[in-house]
């Protein structure tokens, strides 16, 4: 019990920390980036309706003060009134984040399900054409801006090929083009991943033991490799996760999808404080919750890291 | 003697810390490639330096009659568009050619920004210690937890686009993977015999960390400083398309795929060209950082 307070407590510990900067350097941002108050009021309202506005905001008291409630309200959930949509902003961003979490687990689904198939036979089939071929895409695909890699796929498989519709939410068909621009990089960085894990598998003894056995090709790579190259996969592929709510940001406004990665560039140019600030904090949180689960996780499966 | 100290100590503390390449067959292959894609960040430089000269027209000139024209060699206004022109009737290979400035410019100047900040910051991590360690790495996992976009984004807006502004953001969202990587690597040499040895000998920090370290942890520094050459490439790009970033007439390519956007349709090339040579420059200098990393791996270098 001891060792699993002593293996915990300094992760959460970091998480929590990581989660404090975050809400600080929200509000900092947020308070530099110019008075919302204009934004409300008509230009020749009297400069009374204007004071009340911002006595409503809680704009007339003295920083630190905004600061401590906003710390008070983010512990309670509550980030304030949206500005522009004017209700809650945390109501607000959960309206859009059905949208943006079904982008993200189909772009997800969609880079494990091509990705570990295909780093899987890169590395069984070493050095052959296929391996070039698929690894060449792969590096491709990493170092692709996200938003040129959306404009390609629309100008390709939408305006040229005619299969998809070039944006917008709706069926599936909506989300075949956005899912695979948002998930390009996980792809390929878990495809290299799949295949540098089960090549650094196939050199241990123990294969060569099953070979050596004759056991067939295909168990020895299904039942011998694929269980233990699985661990790293697993931890880069979880951590991929949250790099995935950073990508939403651009290839929700390349497809016009309407989730809170477009939501929060609205809200940025409409300077509706409260809903970047849920944004950006409702993004961290998730992040960090991936990130804390993982190690967690990756600690009991991996002996070496286990707590003792 | 002080100066006799070894500063040939680093390779193999070098070695024990930065992960082995592939088999030594490949070492001279990965110097060619290194030099390969070296050349083509040269080349890239050259063309953006020479904009003014070899860009075959101005590329913020207008003209109505040919708009929209497709990649041709007589266009409507007599000129030669190899790459077509924009909505504005603008040459797009001169925009091309202008916009590597841009791309290479803020690039560079934002890898410095974001390697003095993150290399001083990961020596003092590292060989300081204790809670100021602790603050930097906490500091640089919080900033890696954030949708950095999301801060840029707000962060200009505030300052509104500008370059110094557009440089020191995205400087300030690549300081984390030097300051990581050069934490660990201190760690590593600090606790080293020949760094108790100067101080025994009355051998200051300051001087430690200039004489001994900094030369010890170069070749990391070059490697990350390539890979995130490619980073800070894309990132501008992405923010100029989003509006964000390089505001126009000036062309990026960035700001290009976007005012091409609209007639995606009917003008494919006016988004697809600036595109596509991003793409290959982004490609290119992240596989030359790989390259790099694979080359000036000393258990490499011995051979």
């Amino acid at each position: 019990m001891r060792a699993l307070v002593g293996f915990l407590g300094p992760r959460l510990f970091r998480a929590l920390v990581a989660l404090w900067l975050v809400s600080t350097v929200v509000f900092v941002v947020m308070r530099l980036s110019g008075d919302p108050v204009p934004l409300l009021v008509p230009p020749d309202a009297p400069r009374s309706e204007y004071e009340r506005v911002a006595k409503d905001l809680g704009l007339d008291r003295p920083l630190p003060v905004q600061y401590a409630v906003f710390i008070g309200n983010v512990l309670r959930g509550d980030f304030g009134r949206s500005i522009h949509f004017r209700q809650p902003a945390w109501r607000v961003v959960m309206g859009y984040l059905p949208a943006t979490a079904e982008l993200a687990l189909a772009a997800f689904g969609l880079a494990l399900l091509v990705a570990v198939p295909v780093g899987l036979l890169s590395a069984v089939k070493r050095n052959s054409p296929i391996d070039h071929v698929t690894m060449g895409v792969a590096l491709i695909g990493q170092s692709a801006p996200t938003f040129f890699l959306g404009i390609l796929f629309i100008l390709l498989f939408s305006l040229k090929a005619n299969w998809f519709p070039t944006s917008g939410r709706g069926g599936w068909e909506h989300l075949v083009l956005p899912a695979l621009t948002l998930g390009a990089f996980a792809m390929a960085s878990i495809a290299r991943l799949t295949r540098s894990a089960v090549l650094e598998v196939l050199r241990q003894d123990y294969v060569r033991t099953a070979r050596a056995k004759g056991v067939p090709e295909l168990a020895v790579v299904v039942k011998h490799t694929l269980k233990n190259a699985a661990l790293p996969v697993v931890t880069i592929t979880a951590l991929q996760f949250g790099t995935l709510l950073g990508g939403a940001v651009v290839t929700e406004t390349v497809f016009a999808w309407p989730g809170i990665g477009r939501l929060a560039i609205q809200s940025i140019y409409n300077r509706d404080y409260p809903v970047v600030q849920c944004t950006v904090f409702l993004s961290a949180l998730v992040f960090i919750i991936v990130n804390f689960v993982v190690e967690v996780i990756y600690g009991f499966l991996d002996p070496r890291v286990r707590p003792r | 003697m002080a100066s006799s100290t070894p500063a040939s100590v680093p390779a193999e503390v070098i070695a024990a810390v930065t992960e082995p390449a592939g088999g030594g067959a490949g070492a001279r292959r990965t110097r060619r490639l290194v030099a390969a894609g070296l050349g083509f960040v040269l080349a890239v430089a050259i063309v953006a330096l020479a904009a003014p000269w070899i860009s075959p027209q101005d590329p913020t000139r207008q003209s109505l009659r040919g708009r929209l024209a497709a990649p041709t060699l007589q266009g409507a206004d007599g000129r030669a568009h190899v790459l077509g022109t924009d909505h504005l009737g603008r040459d797009v290979l001169s925009r091309v050619i202008w916009g590597a400035r841009v791309s290479l410019l803020v690039g560079f100047a934002a890898v410095v920004v974001g390697g003095l900040i993150g290399a001083t910051l990961g020596i003092l991590a590292g060989y300081r210690g204790g809670w100021l360690d602790s603050a930097i790495m906490t500091l640089a996992d919080a900033q890696l937890a954030f949708p950095f976009i999301l801060l840029a984004i707000g962060i200009i807006a505030v300052l509104g686009p500008s370059f110094p502004t557009l440089i020191l953001v995205i400087g300030l969202s690549g300081w984390m993977s030097y300051a990581r990587v050069l934490r660990s690597q201190v760690l590593v040499l600090r606790s080293r015999e020949f760094v108790d040895a100067i101080h025994a000998l009355g051998g200051s920090a300051g001087r430690i960390v200039a004489r001994h370290i900094l030369p010890n942890v170069m070749s990391s520094l070059v490697v990350i400083a390539t890979l995130e050459l490619a980073r800070s490439i894309v990132l501008e790009a992405t923010l100029s398309f989003l509006g964000l970033g390089v505001q126009p007439p000036t062309p990026s390519w960035g700001g290009m795929v976007q005012e091409g956007r609209e007639y995606l349709d009917s003008a494919w090339w006016i988004s697809t060209y600036p595109g596509l040579v991003l793409m290959l420059t982004s490609l290119v200098v992240s596989r030359t950082g790989d390259w790099l990393r694979d080359l000036l791996d000393p258990t490499l270098r011995g051979e």
